[in-house]
């Protein structure tokens, strides 16, 4: 099936089979592969990108799904050589170890800063529910969260990231 | 894992919908959110020839005011019921229930008639639509019927729907100024309930006119607790009316024992968790 997806701003044209996961589409046809997977029962959250400005994970997806939408990953965060806020929270405040999560949890830490952008604890540790870290105990992760939250008035809400009309690609680049 | 392989169709009416799924008979399966469907197909519990995805039905999507009733389309995600405003006024149960479904990145996939017709017994909405009441709106090539939610669960994961038939709308009676809470007990995050109770409750002046409350995985389907509801009506709404009758929360119910929680176990939950709803609901 032709599906065309814009993924971190490029517009993507692609032949795909229906069963084709959205998050091996961004893998292996888009090269994107700064978004991992970490489970086979849709509960880590390593794999989460956001589908027209909201966290899905990718794996509990299929690529035709995303037809005619926008996917944001991680590797379409940084601007200009700048790391997104959040990603520099994560940074300067030890948020990761191995940093398998580290994707997912900065997806999902946007998402939610676009629903409260000064979130308590509590209302991170709830939202970050659907990503598990194995290394860091999440209380980093809870800190570089509310950091981010200070660093950016008035909150990276799902606008920040929509991108202009963008430049056509066609095929993944197999 | 990857699922086997499958034809895609993404119908833009429920006409075209129900052409599709009488056609492909019993091979073909309805997607709603994917988020039971896509983990089932990866793990090739299933593998239907042709997967029939509702996500272009956008007339199925969104909550309308019916007088009486709010009709929440099938396709309305855990997402937008939560943040509905005519459910949060409305249907204050379904929407307390709904927030304590998964995780943020499913409930922006996973919809309300997607958790209805998936049936799962540990499942957080069926519970809720019960204590309310609901009717099930479906469509097949016989035309339209509706369902009561009483009638509708019939088993595990399985309701009154035949494979060619659509899950179009939910009609949730309204509970205007009515208190509800939905008490969920399981072990770690976004984990299915071992047991759970939906519970709403009418006071006025401090006596308990109206109680609905319903017990999630007590059964292979929700059940009411009849006895708790009989118990309250005319009482005082105080600690020791709400505890004389969440004891008879248990009755009539039929709990698995599994590897959570034993049936002794799910039934002593059941008592504890009624008291801790109607206790949060009525603020005793
Ligand atoms: C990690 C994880 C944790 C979860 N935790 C919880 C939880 O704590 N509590 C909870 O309640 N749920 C939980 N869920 C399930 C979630 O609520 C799903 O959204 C829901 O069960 C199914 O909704 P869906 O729209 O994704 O349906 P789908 O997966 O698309 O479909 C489910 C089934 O229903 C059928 N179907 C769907 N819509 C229709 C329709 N309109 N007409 C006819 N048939 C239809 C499909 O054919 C399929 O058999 C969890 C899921 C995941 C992945
Ligand atoms: S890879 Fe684990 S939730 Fe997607
Ligand atoms: S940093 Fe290793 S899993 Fe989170």
């Amino acid at each position: 099936m032709r599906i065309t997806v814009s993924v971190d701003g490029v517009s993507y044209t692609d032949e795909v089979e229906p069963r084709m996961l959205l998050v091996h589409y961004l893998r292996e046809r888009l090269g994107k592969t700064g978004t991992v997977v970490g489970c086979d029962t849709s509960n880590c959250g390593a794999c989460t990108v956001h589908l027209d400005g909201h966290s899905v994970k990718s794996c509990s997806m299929f690529a035709v799904q995303a037809d005619r939408h926008e996917v944001t990953t991680i590797e379409g965060l940084a601007r200009d050589g700048q790391l997104h806020p959040v990603q520099k929270a994560f940074h300067e405040n030890h948020a990761l170890q191995c940093g398998f999560c580290t994707p997912g949890m900065i997806m999902q830490s946007i998402d939610l800063l676009a629903d409260d952008p000064d979130p308590s604890e509590e209302t991170v540790r709830h939202g970050l529910e659907g990503n598990l870290c194995r290394c860091t105990g999440y209380q980093n992760i809870v800190k570089a969260v509310r950091d981010a939250a200070h660093q950016m008035r008035p909150g990276a809400g799902p606008e920040a990231e929509q991108v202009a009309p963008s430049p056509s690609h066609a095929g993944g680049g197999e | 894992m990857i699922p086997a392989e499958f034809d895609y169709v993404a119908p833009a009416t429920v006409e075209e919908v129900v052409r599709a799924l009488t056609e492909a008979g019993e091979d073909a399966k309805v997607m709603a959110g994917g988020q039971s469907l896509i983990p089932v197909l990866r793990m090739r519990l299933a593998a239907p020839n042709v997967v029939v995805d509702l996500s272009n039905l956008s007339e199925l999507t969104g909550v309308r005011d019916d007088g009486d009733s709010l009709l929440i389309g099938a396709m309305t995600t855990h997402y937008e019921v939560q943040r509905d405003h005519l459910v949060r006024d409305h249907a204050r149960l379904l929407a307390v229930a709904t927030d304590t479904v998964a995780d943020p990145q499913v409930r922006h996939r996973g919809t309300f008639g997607g958790a209805l017709v998936h049936a799962d017994p540990a499942g957080d909405l069926p519970a809720p639509a019960l204590a309310m009441d609901a009717t099930m709106v479906i469509v097949g090539p016989g035309g339209r019927r509706e369902v009561p939610a009483r009638e509708f669960f019939v088993d595990y994961f399985t309701t009154v729907l035949e494979p060619d038939e659509l899950l179009v709308d939910v009609r949730v009676p309204k509970l205007t100024g009515w208190s509800a809470h939905y008490e969920k007990f399981n072990r770690v995050a976004q984990a299915w309930s071992i047991v759970a109770v939906a519970a709403a409750v009418r006071v006025t002046d401090g006596t308990i006119a109206e109680a609905r409350v319903a017990l999630t995985n007590m059964g292979p389907t929700p059940v009411r607790a009849t006895g708790v509801e009989e118990a309250l009506v005319g009482q005082p709404a105080t600690a020791e009316s709400i505890n004389a009758a969440a004891a008879r929360a248990a009755e009539g119910t039929n709990p698995t024992t599994d590897g959570n929680a034993d049936a002794e176990f799910r039934s002593h939950l059941a008592r504890v968790l009624t008291g801790r709803a109607l206790t949060a609901a009525v603020g005793a």
